[in-house]
């Protein structure tokens, strides 16, 4: 009986030294993780548009119901194109802004007339799928000022961003969420 | 101006895919015209992290409370659907502690990324209580577990040997999400989470079947996902025989009815065991023995066929897999160009630097594989010794590894029915035939 409890005593020895220790590592280890920090504090899902192709992943592959990703415009790079080819279909029935001859399925992209001949082409946020025909449209032909992104008012920044994993050209990566923009610049000012 | 641009149009209709060439069309200088600034959408607070981590702490402090202090099954199955419903549906499922296990060999293998101190806490927490409590968060807290646990209604007993086998399988995956991480590949526990698409409402079909099909299994086999894949259950099972303090079936002494002997869903309720005979203990000694020499053996084994993976295990990530469909294409194997393989020719890049990058991850993976390939072989060598290891119990007992403590086995006690006020006294049970009956039945195994 004595040597059954000397037993119990030695397990139980054991298993607090093991516990303390598994607790120390354990603290240890999340501490050790959670100082090494980078220039922020955390990291944000962004997709490089140099390295996107405008397949439409994004549009599909997001967990969201409306994807995360969306079209953004940058000014200073586009042309004002009359026929803008991130704007019309190919060989559009006419350079108006009917449903007929526009590329955007949800028609997020109001036209307006600058100056003769100079349009200015503004994107509808909550109207954007970020399925990246105009992207596709404005890079193959245009000045590529249409560009896709990650909107952080929508991303919940998922573990494993289900549109990363789905993407052909491997243009998602993560970034510091104090830059969490990986905006196009005009040549020569970037 | 027009025409010109109609003439470009048709010429570059015939240019082959995306072409990087910007500002072909010089933009205008406007005299009474200013440029609209592009928006850049701000995130909302990222303070909802960090109430995950409130409610987690506060719902791991609550089950501990009522599966060791209260007993109270009713209390702890409110509380399931309460983690359900907020980390689950709610919260959509993500951040879990499960997937924070592979944030962690990220942070540890790669200085450039910044872990979420969300799941830090979500990792260490958990680990923690189990250290000290047992099983708590499986009980209550973790959704996955939870949508398993409310499922769980005409469980199986399931045989030992299939039990112990597929109980290896958790340890398998830990150790290739673990690789998987630290290279950056995949977070392929989120990739491949059962029941997400559920919390989502939305999810690939794939996705869908396998989470509805671990469901229904569910019904049958209670938790079959927590028992036979959930990586942070294998470090659990591993963490929770070290707990302090842990759930007892008898509020006090076990007096051996065996009425809580059928009770666990989950196969973690262990009888008590009768002395062996001599003969019978020289000769598990000896087991003992062989199987300890067998380890090294079995590790160094591991280690070899681990490095035969490496093929199969670096073509899950993106660059191999693209340099192995690149080459079909030059090579013929296949017709036709994919997206991936399209956007890498627009690049510009040659195609052996591709090869080169593909290489250097497969010589990474030969190594990975051959770590992966040596744990798996230490974990069935470490299973192959405890197995033969004899354990003394007088009581029924829970097996620490395996309890979930989700309190089910507290009704079918009748010391907990005493101490509830439903019966006076306890029923007087003939001792002697549960030992012969224990006896026959170990006997028999």
């Amino acid at each position: 009986m004595a040597d059954q409890e000397r037993q119990v005593d030695r397990r139980g020895f054991l298993n607090d030294t093991f516990r303390v220790a598994g607790a120390i590592g354990l603290v240890g280890l999340g501490g050790f993780v959670a100082g090494r920090r980078g220039r922020s504090d955390e990291m944000l899902w962004q997709l490089d548009p140099h390295k996107c192709i405008a397949c439409g992943n994004c549009a599909t592959y997001c967990v969201l119901d409306e994807s995360a990703v969306r079209c953004l415009h940058n000014f200073e790079m586009c042309g004002y194109c009359e026929l803008c080819t991130g704007y019309f279909e190919p060989e559009p029935p006419s350079l108006t802004s009917g449903a007929e001859n526009q590329l955007c399925p949800t028609g997020a992209i109001q036209r307006r007339l600058i100056e003769e001949p100079y349009y200015e082409y503004t994107l509808v946020a909550e109207l954007c799928i970020g399925c990246g025909k105009c992207v596709k449209g404005c890079s193959a032909f245009g000045n590529g000022s249409l560009y896709l992104q990650v909107c952080h008012d929508l991303c919940v920044n998922c573990n494993e961003c289900s549109i990363a994993v789905a993407c052909p050209s491997q243009a998602f990566r993560r970034v510091p969420a104090d830059q969490p923009y990986l905006p196009k610049h005009r040549e020569g000012t970037a | 101006m027009s025409g010109l641009r109609h003439g470009l149009w048709v010429l570059l209709l015939a240019w082959p895919g995306l072409a990087w060439a910007e500002q072909r069309f010089p933009p205008p200088d406007f005299s009474d015209h200013a440029l609209p600034t592009t928006q850049f959408p701000g995130r909302e607070s990222a303070a909802w992290e960090y109430v995950d981590l409130g409610v987690l702490a506060l719902a791991l402090v609550l089950a501990t409370y009522f599966a060791l202090y209260t007993r109270s099954r009713r209390a702890l199955f409110l509380l399931t659907i309460g983690s359900l419903v907020w980390l689950g549906f709610v919260r959509n499922g993500c951040i879990c502690s499960i997937g924070a296990i592979q944030n962690v060999a990220l942070a540890i293998a790669d200085p450039q990324y910044t872990i979420p101190l969300a799941a830090v806490g979500f990792f260490v927490l958990p680990l923690l209580f189990t250290l000290f409590f047992g099983r708590t968060f499986c009980a209550a807290v973790c959704p996955l577990g939870a949508v398993q646990e409310l499922v769980a209604l005409r469980p199986v007993r399931v045989p030992g040997w299939l039990e112990h086998c597929l109980g290896l399988l958790p340890f398998v995956y830990l150790g290739a999400a673990v690789i998987f991480a630290a290279t950056g590949t995949a977070f392929v526990i989120c990739r491949y989470d059962p029941f997400v698409a559920f919390f989502r409402l939305n999810g690939s079909l794939n996705m869908l079947m396998f989470g509805g099909g671990l469901l229904l299994l569910g019904v049958f086999v209670g938790r079959p996902y927590c028992r036979y894949l959930c990586p942070l259950g294998a470090m659990f099972r591993v963490l929770s025989p070290l707990s302090k303090w842990h759930v007892r079936i008898p509020p006090k002494e076990c007096i051996r009815c065996r009425l809580c002997e059928d009770a666990c869903p989950y196969g973690a309720i262990r009888e008590p065991t009768v002395a062996p005979a001599p003969q019978e203990r020289r000769r598990a000694r000896r087991r003992l023995v062989v199987l300890l020499a067998l380890l090294p053996l079995l590790v160094g084994g591991g280690w070899w066929l681990g490095t035969q993976l490496a093929i199969p295990l670096a073509n899950l990530h993106p660059t191999v897999r693209l340099a192995e469909r690149v080459r079909a294409e030059e090579t013929g194997v296949v017709e036709g160009t994919t997206d991936a393989s399209d956007a890498f020719r627009n690049t510009g890049r040659q195609r052996e630097q591709l090869y080169a990058e593909a290489l250097r991850w497969f010589d990474l993976f030969r190594v990975s594989g051959a770590w992966l390939g040596a744990w798996v072989g230490l974990v069935v060598g470490v299973k192959l010794v405890t197995l033969s290891m004899r354990r003394r119990r007088e009581d029924y007992e829970a097996d620490r590894s395996g309890c979930v403590s989700c309190g089910r086995c507290f009704w079918y006690c009748p010391e907990e029915q005493l101490r509830l006020g439903l019966i006076q006294e306890l029923p007087a049970i003939p001792a002697l035939a549960v030992q012969q009956e224990a006896g026959t039945t170990e006997a028999q195994r």
